[in-house]
């Protein structure tokens, strides 16, 4: 079986059996990040993978059996991340949540951990409906979509990458559950990123939301997706040693030395631009577009623990003589108190 | 005209207009007391405001210790028009009212049973400075001197605390001496001086302090080791977060890089708050957070995830008055059900019941060592009073030997030695008999020890079980650990040695200080004896029922409508609920011992 830099085969990368649908795109999706994660070599124990509730949710289980997991309630996935990651900042943190979860229930937690610029990949496994109480809509829907039913959704979907977009989000993605070789070096650049990365994935509900007339369903996400540019990631151990011919490709380097490369760029289109990611995202749902790839990246942001400057040592493994004034400084305070 | 007699055992009240400066002198004013060696209790009575409403701060002087709140007002200083009337009303007959007499008093104001002793602080302010927010300052400076005359406080005192209070601003401390003589010199020229009702020096404080109970939770937060704070600003508990952020940023910051060994995080929301609680316990720090009632309504379905899932956290419920949105700037005792059995299911949660800012302190750190023992929430229960006011209260102290007890955490070598005699690990395996678990924490060996978090049923190794039997299995161990924790959470305290009466009464919290004079007052003044008991704890520890079976009649004291307490002993314990007479206070202001005593001989006058 073959082994990673560090020793371990992809099977160590791995979960439980899942007990999804078959056919679901949450599953690939999960591939995706035992792929990407084994690729990359981490060590499986230094991530922790959290979710809400939900299908998506349920996915922490279906990969890395040697992560913790924290299966949190429903949408409160963010704050339980950001205690997680102010009480160890070395860990890897991998958050999983679905369109419900997030657009909906979840909303306030979303948005907050974006301003906070929380170091963790945020993975919304975005499939337009509630598919573990049969297939509602979600806030995720498309206006006029229609459901298996026969319903047409009469509400504005939300689209959280332009919404991140206008939030300050630090690095915001969208691709597809079915295009593996777009999504997992996604992945492993969100996983090199520091601070907070969105990457929104169109995942098919086969049971509930892949009817014709579906916006989410698999034949119309495939027809009318758009790539932004094809993507590599080169990890920081490794030198570029392709060239390419400039001008119609990117390469941006991350805090921690890897490279995202991006080639085939489409006309004029810089990552690193927020505005131009707004506009091209606008245009796109004029067009009718799914848009995918890297839309956009800031690789300097700080994240939380920078901002609040807290200790560059994890807060969990402070003890008490780090954390206690002791009773002399004590009785000083009494003195104030007096 | 009878006058007020008596030394060391009044009330003083100032009324005030919020947002005009009065909170440091009145403070001035109580703490002069204090230094003078006499026991005193302050409350702050405040609107729900910024500036502009009506509010008041009363300072009750006791001889004999006392530190509840006493009915009736012997001096009153008034120095807002705009609650005069109920002001005048409130003073007890052969009072006194101190007040601005710069213009003359509308004859309604008059009452023919007590004292006006005018004092023209806006006359005087205005001969003397020409910037009208010095007028306003020095106006309460004014009224401090003009009581410090009155009363009889050494002026040494009064200046002492003036140059304490300035002590980062010294060029204020002249201007501020001075504007108090001329309140005591205009005292001197006008009336005959001191009053009948004063003071005079003791030395009854020994080593006390005097502080607040939310600094105290703040400080113990910090002396316990907590890590990470989550938090929403919401009254009355937000100077509790502000403390521990004010020591903690001053005592953890590595002076070279300008970090600090703290997080503390301003959630969205309460929700938030829980959540960033519960995954950083999850992740091996301490942490918590301190909410009031409306917090702990949106934090349900965290503590109910926290219960079943096992999770440490330390939450803190500064009680203030409800239901909804209630009197934010009140006291009750009225949040007890809500947070012993929060979130649906059977869930219960460990509550700590603090009296005083000393236990709120020694408390506050005994919480993180139960919440990790147990690894459970617990939630220490005070209320506005106790975490808003400044309480007369014994030194904080910390033993320097104190180790954290992080409860059963298996290291990286604890997990090698379970595979080295062939047996797994179980987040849920009751190893030890007691109903605690082990648990990892992530990122604590690479192949070893992981397992996944959740609200769902699950088995022993935190599988997921639609298996109903074993589901009933971990809801059956849970309350294994509940009966440990009526073992291990502090024990009430008795006032007696060994019974005496066939009569009890039962109170906790703040309502203790009026709960104990109360008992004096029976004794001393219609010769009723009663056994005494103070619940420190949630789960009761066997001693409780042990105390209401020894006795005929238990009076339930408590803050809040429905007899919470009461319900709690009735629903955990085999004791008669007829047994149990409730003595109720819900309007918003600390229970008095007065109120308890009246209810306590009624109901016994009636037997």
């Amino acid at each position: 079986m073959p082994k990673n830099t560090i020793g371990y085969a992809k099977a160590d990368y791995e979960g439980v059996i899942s007990t999804l649908c078959a056919g679901c795109g949450h599953d690939s999706i999960s591939g995706a990040i035992v792929q990407a994660c084994y690729e990359m070599a981490i060590e499986p124990h230094r991530v922790a993978k959290l979710s809400g509730i939900g299908c998506s949710s349920k996915t922490p289980n279906y990969f890395l059996n040697n992560s913790h997991g924290f299966n949190s309630v429903h949408g409160r996935m963010p704050s339980v991340a950001t205690g997680a990651n102010m009480a160890n900042r070395d860990l890897i943190y991998l958050g999983v949540s679905g369109d419900g979860d997030t657009a909906s229930i979840g909303m306030g937690q979303f948005v907050h951990a974006i301003r906070r610029n929380l170091n963790m990949l945020y993975i919304v496994m975005n499939n337009g409906c509630y598919g573990l109480t049969k297939g509602q809509d979600s806030a995720t829907a498309d206006q006029g979509s229609v459901s298996k039913s026969g319903s047409v959704n009469p509400f504005e979907g939300i689209d959280l990458p332009g919404m991140a977009l206008e939030l300050g989000a630090t690095f915001v993605a969208r691709s597809f559950s079915g295009d593996k070789t777009q999504l997992v070096p996604l992945i492993k650049a969100a996983l090199s990123h520091k601070g907070f990365a969105l990457i929104d994935v169109m995942s098919p509900c086969v049971t509930f939301n892949n009817n014709a007339g579906s916006t989410k369903s698999y034949d119309y996400v495939r027809d009318h997706i758009e790539a932004l540019a094809e993507i590599g990631f080169v990890p920081e151990k490794e030198e570029i040693t392709v060239s390419y011919e400039t001008g119609t490709t990117v390469d941006v380097e991350l805090h921690d030395g890897s490279v995202v490369h991006l080639q085939k760029l489409a006309d004029g289109w810089d990552p690193r631009d927020r505005q131009a990611a707004m506009r091209r995202l606008q245009a796109a749902k004029t067009e009718g577009e799914i848009l995918t790839g890297l839309l956009y990246i800031d690789p300097n942001s700080k994240d939380l623990h920078e901002v609040i400057k807290s200790d560059s040592r994890p807060l969990n493994s402070l003890k008490e003589e780090d954390l206690c004034p002791g009773s002399a400084i004590l009785d000083l305070i009494n003195e104030d108190f007096r | 005209m009878r006058n007020l007699t008596g030394i060391n055992d009044l009330v003083v009240r100032f009324a005030n207009v919020n947002g005009t400066g009065s909170a440091s002198a009145n403070n001035m004013f109580a703490m002069s007391i204090f230094r003078m060696g006499i026991p005193m209790t302050a409350k702050n009575i405040f609107p729900s405001n910024i500036q502009g409403l009506p509010t008041w701060y009363e300072v009750r002087v006791s001889e004999k210790g006392y530190l509840g709140r006493r009915e009736g007002v012997d001096v009153l200083v008034c120095v807002n028009p705009q609650s005069m009337k109920q002001d005048i009303a409130s003073v007890k007959s052969g009072g006194y009212f101190v007040y601005d007499n710069t213009k003359n008093l509308h004859k309604d104001f008059i009452r023919d049973d007590i004292n006006y002793i005018g004092i023209p602080m806006i006359g005087i302010c205005m001969r003397l400075y020409q910037d009208p927010r010095q007028r306003q300052l020095f106006k309460n400076m004014i009224y401090v001197g003009a009581l410090a005359a009155l009363l009889d406080i050494e002026l040494e005192v009064v200046k002492g605390i003036i140059a304490d209070e300035f002590a980062k601003k010294p060029k204020l401390i002249e201007p501020n001496v001075q504007a108090m003589m001329e309140g005591v010199k205009y005292v001197q020229d006008n009336y005959s001086y001191p009053l009948h009702v004063r003071v005079e020096r003791r030395d009854l404080v020994g080593d006390s302090i005097v502080i607040d109970g939310n600094t105290a939770c703040g400080l113990g937060a910090v002396y316990a080791g907590a890590t990470v704070a989550g938090w929403y600003p919401i009254t009355p508990s937000t100077s509790l977060v502000e403390a521990f952020a004010k020591y903690a940023n001053k005592y953890r910051l590595d002076p070279e890089t300008g970090l600090k060994k703290v997080a503390i995080v301003q959630a969205e929301d309460e929700l938030a708050a829980f959540g960033m609680v519960l995954g950083a316990s999850w992740n091996g720090a301490r942490a918590f957070t301190a909410t009031s009632g409306p917090g702990v309504s949106l934090m349900n379905e965290f503590l109910g995830l926290a219960y079943f899932a096992e999770i440490p956290a330390v939450l803190v419920d500064v009680q203030r008055g409800g239901p909804s949105t209630g009197m934010p700037t009140r006291t009750q005792q009225s949040d007890l059900l809500l947070a012993a059995y929060a979130s649906h299911g059977d869930t219960k949660h460990v509550l700590l019941l603090p009296s005083t800012p000393t236990e709120c302190f020694n408390l506050m750190a005994d919480a993180f060592d139960l919440a990790e023992r147990l690894q459970t929430p617990v939630i220490v229960m005070t209320d506005l009073d106790l975490g808003m006011n400044d309480h007369l209260t014994a030194p904080l102290k910390w033993d320097d030997s104190r180790r954290y007890d992080r409860g059963k955490v298996y290291t990286a070598q604890d997990l090698d030695d379970l595979t080295a005699v062939g047996k797994q690990f179980g987040r849920y395996l009751d190893v030890d008999g007691d109903g605690i678990p082990y648990r990892t924490i992530p990122a604590t060996h690479p192949t070893k020890g992981s397992f996944f978090t959740r609200g769902t049923s699950h088995d022993e190794y935190a599988r997921y079980t639609e298996d109903g039997v074993k589901n009933a299995e971990v809801l059956n161990r849970l309350l294994k650990k509940w009966d440990t924790a009526k073992e291990i959470t502090p024990k009430p305290e008795f006032y007696q040695t060994e019974n005496k009466s066939n009569v009890g009464v039962i109170f906790f919290g703040t309502t203790t200080y009026a709960a104990l004079e109360a008992m004096d007052l029976l004794r001393e003044e219609e010769g009723i004896t009663l056994d005494a008991m103070r619940a420190t704890a949630f789960p009761f520890h066997s001693s409780v029922e042990e105390f209401i079976a020894a006795h005929d009649q238990v009076f339930v004291i408590e803050q809040n409508r429905d007899a919470q307490f009461r319900t709690l002993l009735i629903n955990e314990l085999e004791v008669n609920p007829k047994k149990l007479i409730k003595i109720l206070n819900y309007d918003g202001m600390p229970i008095t011992a007065e109120a308890i005593r009246r209810q306590i001989a009624g109901v016994l006058a009636t037997v």
